[in-house]
């Protein structure tokens, strides 16, 4: 148990300092942030007249904003004149062969699971026509186009679909929501454009593509998800692999919205790099996520498996506008070392008979802090809402901390909010039971805490289910013993 | 000689509880350990299996001739060492028969022998379960999650018939037994006599004896091995109660 992901990260960042080429290219803009930079970021993509007002708009509102100070986190202020806010996809240094990746990297994809050619494309090898991501990423379109959905980077959608990138833009995120989304909304880089017609069932994880494609979206990504009438779609965000990545802020939006009938789930497993172990470096994820079930009988799901970054700053949450609306949140969150979580959700019910489910498992190890903040609010309208939260913690070691920040605000006499919360430690007592059995200690705190998870896990779609389950034990390896 | 323990001494957060013990054990024979509460019984039982809390002092215990104190808990266990808990633990979320796969996998590839599948194993267990009365929807459910105090015993001894050990340790297994389910736990455990195992059975009363009759009875007192006999040693003592030992 010497090498933890920790350290396998510490060396893919290491390598990036002397692997990766400079990026001298003309492609990329100089650092800060202006309304010139806005506007250049804008004319780069091409984008019509009214998407540069808007991110106008934000950015002039940004200026008047403060960060905020309100969440159980620590960092160092953020110089937003120190990062560049728009760069063409970076060239990264190819290497040769599988050979040159280096041996640990190479030892956590093994141990993920993560088939060979795909290793080559994460690692920045130069990887053969036989596994040419265009091509894939073209076949998956054609057969979704067949069923008239819409599956393409954000860029391409306001080209191809600027009605419904227009219309749906902000709609449930507004430019005007909080600091980091603001930003977002002045800069967004990239991002991810879903639209399912009128009773179609994507037939797919929109998900495959988007690992193999979404490597180079940078920090500030954008996603609209639109489900009409009685559509159902099931995403997945992000990626399995400890990938290489230089950014330090993230600060992603995503908008999902949902009318009557129609079904999103949307499931995250974010590994960013964590810092290392002295919690030195490592992303900030500040990130902007809302559903809009605006119809009838409409249902949002969120599922994320959280392990990675320095500081996880997100609360996914629904807003139950159609009468007889569904809003879920299963989330497993770990920080070990010095990483930090404040996550949660925000549960709206505005609409009658309206149902929200919220279950958060926090894992704590090292001397990682998770707080869970979540807000159930029932509107003067909702008659009939019902609410369930469950919020459990597991603690290993005795240096790290839990947190749990409920809030309710009910404005309706007819609702119903029930509210629980546990907290754990993975006791001696249980690593030595399973010890006796034969067990290795580390498989004995994998097995925990995956029972621990179990309820948030089995959401997830069954591969990636496998996948946050070894990612977690990557995750917490070496945090016991 | 499969256990051969040589003034063993242990101690427990600084306080020394086991002040030189002698024990020797055969494959073949049951052997039970007697004594009044804070005598040590457990502490013998917890420091063989290798808990964490149970710091060895002094002394040694070889197990098939190698130095079983060396080893990690979970090796003594693929090498064959089980103990049934005093208190199982409870393991939310992990499916029972999950677990017993795993720790029975454990123990298979570290004897190199193939791993079993969910086909085979569910065989297994099914042969297994008739032998204790097992309801097999205590399979299903989480690792003694929500489980009587006399069904998670009985899971214990269940364990104990998938993991095949060498050795087995049973700590106060009839504690919190009514005398319906201390009658099926020892018969499980009277199926378990074997040549090639042996068995030590710690316990504070007479009653579990009835049930399964032991080769030797050993007497802890004060961390030490006061009075060693056969059978019928523990009948004396449930009739003359430990106080006789004591004052002897």
């Amino acid at each position: 148990m010497s090498t933890s992901t920790e350290t396998i990260e510490e060396l893919a960042t290491r390598e990036y300092k002397y692997g990766f080429v400079t990026d001298v290219e003309a492609e990329t803009v100089p650092k800060g942030l202006s309304e010139e930079i806005v506007r250049l970021i804008s004319q780069k993509k091409h984008e019509p007249e009214w998407l540069l007002e808007w991110r106008l708009k934000a950015y002039r509102l940004w200026l008047t904003m403060k960060e905020p100070t309100w969440q159980n986190v620590k960092y160092d202020p953020i110089d937003y004149q120190d990062i560049v806010y728009y760069s063409a996809p970076k060239k990264k240094k190819a290497l040769n062969s599988i050979d040159e990746v280096d041996p640990e990297v190479k030892r956590t994809f093994d141990k993920l699971g993560i088939p060979l050619e795909e290793q080559k494309l994460l690692a920045g090898v130069a990887v053969d026509a036989v596994f040419d991501s265009v091509s894939v990423a073209t076949t998956f379109r054609e057969k979704l186009a067949k069923l008239g959905i819409i599956f393409m980077s954000f860029s391409e959608a306001v080209k191809e679909h600027p009605e419904l990138v227009k219309k749906y833009l902000g709609s449930v995120v507004p430019y005007t929501d909080n600091f980091f989304a603001t930003l977002n909304s002045a800069v967004f880089s990239d991002g991810s454009f879903v639209y399912v017609p009128k009773g179609v069932r994507c037939p797919m994880e929109l998900s495959t593509y988007f690992r193999i494609n979404a490597k180079d979206t940078g920090q500030f990504e954008r996603t609209l998800i639109i489900a009409d009438e009685g559509a159902q779609v099931s995403y997945l965000e992000g990626c399995t692999a400890p990938m290489r990545d230089e950014n330090q802020l993230h600060a992603a939006v995503v908008e999902l919205v949902a009318h009557d009938d129609a079904t999103i789930k949307y499931s995250t497993i974010q590994n960013w790099y964590p810092g290392d172990k002295n919690g030195k470096g490592g992303i900030y994820n500040f990130v902007t996520k809302r559903g809009l079930a605006a119809g009838r009988r409409s249902k949002i799901t969120w599922t994320q498996v959280e392990t990675g970054s320095a500081i996880t700053w997100k609360y996914p949450g629904c807003i139950l506008q159609g009468d007889g609306s569904i809003g879920e949140f299963y989330s497993v969150a770990t920080t070990n070392n010095w990483q930090q979580a404040d996550t949660g959700t925000k549960m709206i019910h505005l609409g009658k008979n309206t149902r929200s489910t919220i279950v958060s498992k926090g894992i704590s190890a090292g001397h990682g802090q998770n707080t869970y903040r979540g807000m159930v609010r029932v509107g003067k309208k909702a008659t009939g809402a019902r609410n369930y939260s469950q919020c459990d913690s597991l603690l290993i070691g005795d240096k790290c901390g839990a947190h749990t920040f409920p809030y309710l605000e009910i404005r309706n006499t007819t609702a119903r909010v029930e509210h629980e919360a546990s907290t754990s430690k993975i006791g001696e007592d249980q690593i030595f039971y399973c010890r006796q059995r034969g067990l290795s200690t580390e498989d004995a705190v994998n097995m925990i805490v995956s029972g621990f998870c179990k309820e948030v896990f089995r959401e997830l779609p069954m591969e990636f289910a496998v996948e946050a389950q070894k990612l977690l034990s990557v995750s917490l390896e070496g945090s016991v013993g | 000689m499969l256990l051969d323990v040589r003034n063993l001494q242990v101690k427990v957060e600084d306080k020394p509880i086991l002040k030189g013990i002698d024990l020797k054990v055969d494959a073949g024979e049951v052997h039970a350990i007697m004594g009044p509460n804070g005598s040590g019984k457990s502490t013998l039982a917890r420091a063989l299996s290798g808990h964490p809390e149970y710091t060895v002092t002094g002394g040694e215990a070889l197990y098939e001739g190698r130095d079983l104190l060396a080893m990690d808990p979970d090796e003594r266990a693929r090498e064959g060492v089980f103990m049934a808990f005093q208190y199982p633990v409870e393991i939310a979320g992990v499916n029972n028969a999950y677990f017993l796969k795993a720790a029975l996998n454990a123990k298979r590839k570290h004897h190199g022998e193939p791993e079993l599948d969910a086909v085979e194993f569910m065989q297994l267990v099914r042969e297994k379960s008739k032998l204790l009365e097992i309801d097999q929807t205590m399979l299903s459910r989480a690792v003694n999650e929500g489980f009587s105090g006399g069904e998670k015993k009985r899971n214990e001894i269940f364990q104990m018939a998938l993991l095949q050990p060498k050795l087995a340790i049973l700590d106060e297994t009839d504690s919190g037994l009514d005398i319906d389910a201390l009658k099926i736990v020892a018969g499980g455990v009277n199926a378990m006599r074997a040549p090639e195992r042996a068995i030590i059975v710690v316990t504070h009363y007479q009653r579990l004896l009835d049930y399964i009759v032991p080769d030797f009875v050993h007497v802890l007192s004060a961390g030490r091995i006061v009075k060693s006999g056969g059978k019928e040693l523990a009948l004396e003592l449930e009739q003359k109660g430990y106080g006789w030992i004591e004052a002897a």
